[in-house]
């Protein structure tokens, strides 16, 4: 096979090993995909317009993106405290709480969703001395908020933790021997560093947060206009026949993940770039 | 005299210590504010689950695997995993070693594309096959005449799983056969050994827990995919309904032991692939070792 594009290889089987990579992404992603493209299409740009951004889909935006900022940056925060404290302290537990980051990864959504909603919900572990200071955690845009977070949990985490495990000690050490004190080090050495990484992982858990559907319809309570995220809003109009509708709502919402994939590589090769150099 | 402090298992002279570590009351203030977070967002909500499972002692827990409904929600779940975690993992391989062993144009275009299931919503996902099989899509009124059904039956639920769990065996294989390099394929090759050997031998021994973790990862979110499944499933009780799916119908009709019976599967499920996943990196990290090791001993001889 004698392929331009590819450098001369001794190895056999680029031929079959990609003739079958290129078809099952074709025949699953990419024809799919562009259906929707191609549907979308049928649609007049003026038909397209008025259904993406009729007043129920702009306020479904508005909360989506809200809601998933306001959870990232909790992530952003909570994040590198947690993978500050896993690398750098020792306590009992840990290796267990170290694995267990990755559960909001391996629990299914809809689990997630019912057991926020029992814990936050009037009679709840949590929900109950919640109310009683007169804060409504389930059915509101808090409850978003807890859920999202959950969701998003991991990718901070783990984007910051591998870079602390690898940083330079004798940095931190050049650093203090210089006279710097500890709070110098950490906004002029530690966080630098670590910068890259953190914005990969809040970009990560944004982008995951925006789709995200399972773990929040049981505990947003599910009002147009109040709590509605848009994802649900493509499932309500799907299950009112309202295909055109449902399509320009997900056309935006693919775009807007194509972008973001777009940025997250961007960062990633920023990423990258720092611990190769 | 040199006075050292333990820092982990490791000693280190004090001076150097100082400079790594907080005082101790920041330290522990530190380590509480973690701990908090992770037993607010993770130990509870996985407590909760079994909590509320078991709320109503172990009889009325098992009960709930009796009604016929979930029983076909157990198999349904089943059968879809066993078909599209194999596919996905022949894939994988292929993709793999497609990317990890050969240097072509567009690599970096390929790898994102292979990506992009994980960036888009899973509502999407489900809109997707909906679009292109359902009765307004667009093979929709070709398969309606020869009554092919896709959307709101079992191909449908399995052609949205295999959508969302396409990357995660590529993901784990193509950085790792990368590490890898070429080197024991190219000598394998020169000293005789044809292709499929090659890989057999020497390719798929050096990439085995990396599958494997792939393989349980994938398994682990095809058993529990939600969101584009509920949109191609129909929802029609013991016909096209998953566990996840299942734990939705029961949770709205307020048989609360019962969801939660089902999903403390799920949940139990959860946990097992995180420990697979420590076990595997554990496992990998020492054939890594013992690689380095044989390489040592083979330079030194």
């Amino acid at each position: 096979m004698a392929l331009v594009f590819r450098q001369r290889s001794i190895l056999p089987g680029f031929g079959i090993s990609m003739g079958i990579t290129l078809f099952y992404l074709a025949l699953i992603v990419l024809i799919p995909l562009s259906a929707v493209f191609l549907k979308t299409a049928s649609l007049s740009w003026h038909e397209f317009w008025s259904l993406a951004t009729e007043p129920r889909a702009l306020a479904s935006y508005r909360l989506s993106f809200g809601a998933s900022l306001v959870s990232a940056l909790l992530n952003l925060v909570f994040g590198v405290l947690v993978a500050w404290v896993l690398v750098r302290y020792s306590f009992p537990g840990k290796r267990v709480l170290d694995s267990l980051v990755d559960l909001p990864f391996a629990l299914p959504t809809s689990v997630a969703g019912i057991s926020l909603t029992a814990l936050y919900s009037r009679n709840g572990w949590l929900g109950r001395p919640l109310e009683a200071i007169g804060i409504e955690a389930a059915y509101s845009r808090l409850g978003i908020v807890i859920a999202l977070t959950f969701v998003g949990l991991p990718f901070v985490v783990r984007t910051v933790q591998p870079v602390l495990e690898e940083m330079d000690r004798e940095m931190e050490e050049a650093a203090a021997s210089l006279g710097a004190g500890r709070r110098q080090i950490f906004t002029r050495v530690i966080l630098p560093t670590i910068l890259p990484a953190v914005l990969t992982g809040f970009a990560m858990a944004l982008s995951r947060a925006v789709g995200e559907y399972g773990s929040v319809i049981f505990i947003s309570g599910n009002m147009p206009m109040r709590t509605e995220i848009t994802p649900l809003l493509i499932v309500t109009k799907l299950e009112q026949y309202n295909y055109a509708g449902a399509m320009a709502i997900a056309v935006v919402m693919l775009v807007t993940s194509f972008l973001m994939l777009l940025v997250i590589n961007m960062l990633q090769r920023w990423c990258s770039k720092r611990s190769g150099g | 005299m040199k006075r050292t402090v333990s820092l982990g298992s490791r000693s280190v002279p004090m001076a150097v210590a100082r400079t790594q570590l907080e005082p101790v009351l920041v330290r522990r203030l530190l380590i509480a504010v973690a701990l908090l977070f992770l037993g607010l967002f993770i130990l509870l909500p996985l407590g909760i689950v079994f909590a509320s499972a078991f709320r109503l002692g172990a009889g009325a827990y098992l009960n709930a695997f009796l009604d016929p409904d979930t029983l076909s929600a157990i198999r349904l779940t089943l059968l879809t995993a066993a078909i599209a975690v194999p596919l996905n993992m022949i894939f994988g391989i292929a993709a793999s070693w497609a990317i990890a062993k050969f240097q072509f144009l567009g690599k970096s275009l390929l790898i994102t594309l292979i990506d992009l299931p994980f960036s888009v919503s899973p509502v999407v996902s489900g809109l997707v096959y909906v679009l292109v099989f359902g009765l307004q899509g667009l093979l929709g009124p070709w398969l309606a005449d020869r009554e092919i059904k896709i959307i709101f039956a079992m191909p449908g639920i399995v052609l949205a799983t295999i959508f969302v769990t396409f990357p995660f065996v590529a993901r784990e294989l193509i950085p790792l056969m990368q590490s890898q390099g070429n080197d024991e394929e190219e000598a394998a090759l020169t000293l005789g050994a044809s292709g499929w050997q090659t890989f057999w031998r020497v390719t798929l021994p050096n990439m085995k827990w990396g599958l494997l973790y792939g393989v349980i990862l994938c398994n682990a979110r095809a058993m529990g995919e939600f969101g584009a499944v509920s949109v191609v499933s129909g929802h029609i009780r013991g016909l096209t309904n998953t566990m996840p799916l299942h734990i939705e119908i029961l949770y709205n009709e307020y048989q609360y032991v019962a969801a939660f019976a089902v999903a403390s599967l799920l949940a139990l499920l959860a946990l097992v692939t995180l420990a697979a996943r420590s076990l595997v990196e554990w496992k990998s990290k020492q054939h890594l070792a013992d690689v380095r090791l044989t390489h040592k001993e083979a330079l030194e001889i």
